[in-house]
C-alpha cells in the first residue's frame, strides 16, 4: 500500500516533468514562452492554495493578498533599497509566512463562508494599503521592478545566455527556472500530503469534530497549511514581480483571489495535477478569447459556468473518472 | 458639529439601506439552498439598466420599473433552473464559482446589449433637497429608505403569515422533513431565487438616481451586500438589515471623520473584528455544528 | 449529443489555436498594435479610442495607406487591468511583431507595459495622462494627452485670475486621481495657493456627501477642485449641488466629454474645466490652426458612430496621426528611424493641441493647449 502510494506520487511527478520538458517543442515565439512561464508561476501558487482549499477544505477568498505582499516586498526592497533579489524574496516569504501565522490563528476558527468573508476582508485591507501608500508602492499606477539577478546575472527575457555550452534565450531560461520551481513545489506539497500531517489534514476536510476526537490538533494543522500556502503565494508573487518587470495593486486584488480559487476548483480540488491544469486554462483562456473582442466576457463566463455545472469535481478528476469508467466497461465487455 | 454628524448619518443610512436590501437577497437564497449567490449584484444591474433603457424607449417610469423587475425575476428563475439546480451535489466552493461565472456571463451580455457607458435616472420626486437640522438630504433618500422598509415589512408578513412563506422557512430548516409534509422543495428553491432577484432589481432601481447605473455596477455593490450579510449573520433576515445599515454608517463616518482613503479598509476591519468575537456575525444563529 | 458537443469544442479549440499561433506572417501591411481598456472601469476611455482607431485606419486604407502600404490594426482589450496590458504588449511585440504601438488607455496599463516595450525597442505612443509616462523621458515612449500637471497649472492659473487663493481639493483614489492630486499639491505650492481641505473618494463610491461636507463646513475655502474620472466626478458634482456649496467649482480634464454633462445634469451648471477644443469646435476662432482639423474629426466621429465625441477619442486620433506622420517622415517602418522621426516632430496640428516633440519632451504640448470651458445652459462655453 505504502509502496504503491510512493510510486504513484513519483509517477505523477515524472509525468509533470515530461510535460514541462516537452512543452517548449510546441512554442514558437517568445510571447508563447511568456505565457508558459506565467502558467508555471500561477500553477505553483495554486498548488500551494490547493493544500488549503483542496485538502484542508478551507475557503480562502483573499489569497492574492499574500501573492501581492510577496511581490511588493521584492519590488520595494530591490528597487528602493538595492537589496539582492534572491535573499529578498526568501526573506519576504518568511515575513509573509509570519503574517499568515499571526492572522491565521484567529481567522481559521471561523467556518465555511465566514472564513471566506474574513480572508476576503484581509485581502482587501492588503489591497487598499498597497493602493494608498503611494510613497512606498507607487499607488494604483504601480511600480517598476528590477530584473531577477542571480549571482550577478540579470535574467531578462530579452537576453541570451550560454549555459553548459548551449545558447539559451532569456525566455527559455525563465521557463526552465519556473518549471523547476513548479516541480519542487509539487514535490513538497505531495510530501506534505502523504505525511502524517497530511493524513490529519484530509481528516479535517472530512470532519473537524471527528478529527479532534481521535486526537488530531486541527487548529494547529489548519494554521500550518495556511502558512505554507501563504509562503507559496509570496514566493511566486516575488518571482512574478521580477518576471513582469512591473507590479500594480491589482495583483493583490479581490479578482485575483477569485481567479486563484477558480483555478483550484476548475482544475479539480485536491488533485495536484488538476489544479496545474486549471491554472493553465485560466491563464491562457483570456488570450484565446481575445480575438472575440466584444463577446470575450460573455464567453468566459459561459465557459466557467458550464464547466463547473457539468464537471463539478473539476476538469481533471471528472475526466479521469470518465476514462476509468470507459476502461472498466471495456474490460467488462471483453470478459 | 451636530449637523455634520447628521449629514454623515443620512449618507450612511441611504447607502446602508441599499446594502441591506442586497444582503436580504443573499439571505433568501442562502436560507433556501445554502448557496452564496455572487450574481446577486447583477440583479441590481439588470434592475437599473433595464429601467433606463425602457425609459429611453419611451415608456413611463412605473412601466419601465415593472418591466425591469419582471426581467430580473425571469433571470433569477433561469439562474436557479439552469445553473444551480443541475449542480445540486456540488461543493459550496464550486457553487460559488458557478454563480461567479453566471455573473460574468450576465455582465457580458448586458455590455453587448446596453453598451458600456454610465446612465443617469431622474429622481422619483424632484431635485430640490430637503434640509433637516442643518443636514441636506436628497429626496431620493426617502424613497430608498421608505421602499426598503416596505419591502422588509412585506417579507416579514410573507414569511410569518402566508403558506408559501412558511414553506420556504420550513425548507430552509430541514429539506427532507419539508418534503415529507408535502412541500415541493424544487418550487421553493425557484421562489427563493425569484424573490431575491425581485429584491435586488428593486434595490438597483431605487439607487440608480443616486449612484447612476452601468453594466458593471453590480460587482462592487454585490460584494458589499455579501459583506453586510456576513456581518449581520448569514441566514438571518434581521442580521442582513442590521449588517447593511452598520456597514453603510461605518463607511460614511470613517469618510467624514477620519479619512476617505481607508473608508473601505475600516469597513473590512470591522468585519474581521466582529467575526473574531462573534464567529457567526452579529445576529447569526448560535447553532451547534452537526457532525 | 455529448459527442457532437465535444467535436464542436475541438473544432473551436483548433480555430482558436490557429488564431493565436498564426501571429507573424510576411509583413506587407504596416502593423499598428494597440491595447486599450475597452471594457472595465476605464471603458469610457478605451471605447472611443478604439472606435477612433478603427475608423481612421479604415479611412487611411481607403485613401491608399501609408508609404503605399495598408495599415493593419491589431488590438486587444486589457479590461483596465495592468497585468493584462503587460501581457498583451508582450503579444504585440513578440507574437504579432507590430511596427508601432498606439494604446494604453490608463497610466497603470501604460506603465505596466513600458519596461517590456522599452526592452523590445518598439515605438510606443501612450494615450494616458500622468506625467510619469514621459517624465523622466524614456527613449521609446511618447504620449498624446496633456499631462495632469498641465491640467493643474491651467486650472490654478484660472483661479488666480479670479483672485482665488484658498481651495478645497477632492480627488479619486484611482491612478488618475491620485497622480492628479500629487501634481495639484505641487503646483499649488509653487503658485502660492493654499489647499485647506484635501479629501478623497474611491472610484466605486456611490455617495461623496460625507467628504464634501468637510469642504462645505470650512468657511475659508474659496473654490473647490475635483480631480477624478469615470462616473465619480458626476456624483461629486451632484452632491456638490445638493449640499448647496455656493463657491466656484472646477473639474479636471478627466471628465471632458458630453456624457459627463448627461450624467451630472443641471448640477454641472457653472463649473469650469480644462479641455481640448474638441468639445467646442464651433467656438474656435476661424484663424485658429486647430479649427478645421477638430471640426473634421468631430463630424466624422459623430457621423460614423452616432454618439457625441469625447476628448479621449481625440487622444487616439492624435496618436495614430503622429505614428503615420513619423512613419512617412522616416520613409520606412525601421524602428529607430520612426522613433527619431517621432522625437523630431514639430508643429504637428492635432485635435488635442499642437505637438512640438523634442528629445527632452515626448509629449510636446504646452499648457495653452488646454482651454478653460464653463458649463452654461447645459453646454460647453469657451472662456477666453
Amino acid at each position: 500500500m505504502l509502496k504503491s502510494l510512493t510510486q504513484h506520487r513519483l509517477s505523477g511527478l515524472a509525468l509533470l516533468a515530461i510535460i514541462i520538458l516537452l512543452v517548449p517543442a510546441f512554442l514558437n515565439n517568445p510571447f508563447q514562452y511568456d505565457m508558459a512561464t506565467l502558467v508555471l508561476i500561477y500553477a505553483t501558487t495554486v498548488v500551494g492554495l490547493n493544500l488549503l482549499v483542496g485538502y484542508a477544505g478551507q475557503i480562502s477568498l483573499g489569497h492574492a493578498g499574500f501573492f501581492g505582499m510577496g511581490a511588493y516586498f521584492s519590488a520595494v526592497m530591490t528597487s528602493r533599497f538595492d537589496w539582492s533579489p534572491v535573499p529578498t524574496l526568501i526573506l519576504g516569504a518568511a515575513l509573509v509566512g509570519l503574517v499568515a501565522y499571526i492572522v491565521g490563528r484567529p481567522i481559521l476558527r471561523l467556518k465555511g463562508y465566514y472564513l471566506g468573508m474574513a480572508t476576503l476582508a484581509m485581502g482587501f485591507i492588503i489591497y487598499i494599503t498597497l493602493n494608498n501608500e503611494g510613497w512606498l508602492t507607487g499607488g494604483p499606477d504601480g511600480m517598476p521592478v528590477p530584473g531577477l539577478s542571480i549571482f550577478g546575472w540579470e535574467l531578462s527575457t530579452f537576453n541570451t545566455y550560454s549555459f553548459l555550452g548551449m545558447e539559451i534565450s532569456g525566455s527559455l531560461a525563465w521557463y526552465w527556472l519556473m518549471g523547476v520551481m513548479l516541480i519542487l513545489g509539487v514535490w513538497i506539497a505531495q510530501n506534505l500530503i502523504d505525511s502524517p500531517i497530511g493524513r490529519a489534514l484530509r481528516s479535517v476536510h472530512g470532519s473537524e469534530v471527528a478529527a479532534s476526537v481521535v486526537g488530531v490538533d486541527t487548529p494547529k494543522f489548519k494554521n500550518l497549511v495556511f502558512v505554507v500556502s501563504a509562503i507559496y503565494a509570496s514566493l511566486m508573487g516575488s518571482l512574478y514581480a521580477h518576471f513582469q518587470g512591473f507590479i500594480t495593486p491589482e495583483s493583490a486584488g479581490f479578482m485575483e483571489s477569485i481567479i486563484f480559487v477558480t483555478m483550484v476548483v476548475l482544475g479539480g480540488m485536491g488533485s495536484t495535477l488538476g489544479v496545474i491544469f486549471g491554472a493553465a486554462l485560466l491563464t491562457l483562456l483570456p488570450q484565446l478569447l481575445a480575438d472575440f473582442h466584444d463577446y470575450e466576457m460573455m464567453m468566459f463566463g459561459l465557459i466557467l459556468m458550464l464547466t463547473m455545472i457539468f464537471m463539478p469535481k473539476g476538469l481533471l478528476p471528472t475526466t479521469q473518472a470518465f476514462i476509468r469508467k470507459k476502461l472498466h466497461k471495456k474490460a467488462e465487455d471483453k470478459a | 458639529m451636530f449637523s455634520e454628524f447628521l449629514q454623515y448619518l443620512f449618507t450612511g443610512i441611504t447607502i446602508g439601506a441599499t446594502y441591506a436590501l442586497i444582503a436580504l437577497g443573499f439571505t433568501l437564497i442562502y436560507n433556501a439552498s445554502h448557496v452564496i449567490n455572487f450574481a446577486q449584484g447583477e440583479f441590481l444591474m439588470i434592475g437599473g439598466m433595464a429601467t433606463v433603457s425602457l425609459i429611453g424607449l419611451g415608456f413611463p417610469l412605473p412601466v419601465a420599473m415593472v418591466g425591469a423587475i419582471l426581467l430580473a425575476a425571469l433571470m433569477g428563475i433561469a439562474l436557479q433552473r439552469f445553473a444551480i439546480a443541475p449542480a445540486k451535489q456540488a461543493d459550496p466552493v464550486t457553487l460559488i464559482i458557478i454563480t461567479i461565472g453566471a455573473a460574468i456571463f450576465i455582465r457580458g451580455i448586458a455590455q453587448l446589449v446596453w453598451g458600456r457607458g454610465y446612465h443617469s435616472m431622474p429622481n422619483f420626486s424632484g431635485d430640490v433637497p430637503v434640509r433637516i437640522g442643518g443636514a441636506v438630504v436628497n429626496t431620493q433618500t426617502f424613497w430608498v429608505v421608505g421602499i426598503a422598509a416596505v419591502l422588509v415589512a412585506g417579507l416579514v408578513f410573507f414569511f410569518t403569515k402566508t403558506m408559501i412563506g412558511k414553506a420556504i422557512l420550513a425548507t430552509s430548516m430541514n429539506k427532507v422533513a419539508a418534503r415529507l409534509v408535502g412541500i415541493k422543495t424544487d418550487m421553493v428553491l425557484m421562489l427563493a431565487f425569484l424573490l431575491s432577484a425581485v429584491l435586488g432589481s428593486i434595490a438597483g432601481i431605487i439607487v440608480a438616481p443616486i449612484t447612476f447605473t452601468s453594466y458593471d455596477i453590480g460587482i462592487m455593490l454585490g460584494l458589499k451586500g455579501f459583506v453586510a450579510a456576513a456581518l449581520g449573520g448569514l441566514g438571518s433576515g434581521m442580521g442582513a438589515i442590521v449588517g447593511g445599515l452598520t456597514l453603510g454608517i461605518v463607511e460614511a463616518m470613517t469618510a467624514g471623520y477620519i479619512s476617505s482613503d481607508y473608508k473601505d479598509a475600516a469597513a473590512f476591519g470591522v468585519i474581521i473584528l466582529v467575526l473574531f468575537f462573534m464567529p457567526r456575525g452579529l445576529m447569526g444563529a448560535r447553532v451547534v455544528e452537526r457532525v | 449529443m455529448s459527442k457532437k458537443l465535444l467535436r464542436r469544442g475541438g473544432l473551436l479549440a483548433a480555430t482558436l489555436a490557429a488564431g493565436i499561433f498564426s501571429g507573424a506572417q510576411a509583413a506587407d501591411p504596416i502593423k499598428i498594435g494597440s491595447f486599450l481598456s475597452v471594457t472595465g472601469p476605464a471603458s469610457f476611455l478605451g471605447d472611443p479610442e478604439l472606435k477612433t482607431l478603427r475608423m481612421y485606419v479604415d479611412k487611411i486604407n481607403e485613401e491608399g495607406g501609408v508609404l503605399g502600404r495598408p495599415l493593419e490594426l491589431v488590438h486587444y482589450d486589457d479590461e483596465g487591468n495592468a497585468s493584462n496590458a503587460r501581457n498583451y504588449a508582450s503579444r504585440l511585440v513578440r507574437a504579432d511583431r507590430v511596427d508601432i504601438i498606439v494604446g494604453g488607455s490608463t497610466t497603470g496599463a501604460t506603465m505596466a507595459a513600458v519596461p517590456l516595450i522599452e526592452q523590445s525597442r518598439t515605438p510606443f505612443i501612450s494615450l494616458a495622462g500622468a506625467v510619469v509616462i514621459t517624465d523622466p523621458v524614456k527613449p521609446w515612449v511618447f504620449k498624446t494627452p496633456q499631462s495632469d500637471r498641465l491640467a493643474a497649472e491651467r486650472v490654478m492659473q484660472d483661479m488666480q485670475e479670479r483672485g482665488i487663493t484658498k481651495i478645497g481639493l477632492i480627488s479619486g483614489t484611482g491612478g488618475f486621481g491620485r497622480s492628479g492630486r500629487e501634481q495639484t499639491q505641487q503646483v499649488a505650492e509653487a503658485m502660492g495657493i493654499q489647499i485647506l481641505e484635501d479629501v478623497t473618494y474611491s472610484p466605486s463610491d456611490t455617495d461623496m456627501t460625507a467628504q464634501l461636507t468637510r469642504i462645505r463646513n470650512n468657511q475659508d475655502i474659496e473654490a473647490v477642485f475635483n480631480f477624478g474620472f469615470g462616473q465619480s466626478p458626476a456624483i461629486v458634482t451632484r452632491n456638490f449641488a445638493q449640499l448647496g456649496i455656493d463657491r466656484p467649482f472646477y473639474q479636471s480634464h478627466g471628465v471632458a466629454s458630453n456624457s459627463f454633462l448627461d450624467l451630472a445634469g443641471s448640477a454641472a451648471e457653472g463649473l469650469r474645466l480644462p479641455a481640448s477644443p474638441i468639445l467646442v469646435p464651433d467656438s474656435l476662432a476661424d484663424d485658429d490652426p486647430q479649427k478645421t482639423i477638430v471640426q473634421a474629426y468631430v463630424d466624422a466621429y459623430e457621423a460614423r458612430w452616432n454618439e457625441s465625441v469625447s476628448t479621449f477619442g481625440g487622444y487616439a486620433y492624435d496618436g495614430l496621426m503622429l505614428a503615420v506622420a513619423a512613419i512617412e517622415e522616416a520613409g520606412s517602418t525601421d524602428r529607430e528611424a520612426v522613433r527619431q522621426a517621432l522625437e523630431n516632430i514639430q508643429g504637428h496640428v492635432g485635435v488635442t493641441g499642437i505637438f512640438n516633440m523634442s528629445p527632452n519632451d515626448h509629449n510636446g504640448l504646452a499648457a495653452d493647449s488646454f482651454r478653460i470651458l464653463e458649463v452654461v445652459d447645459g453646454g460647453w462655453k469657451l472662456i477666453e
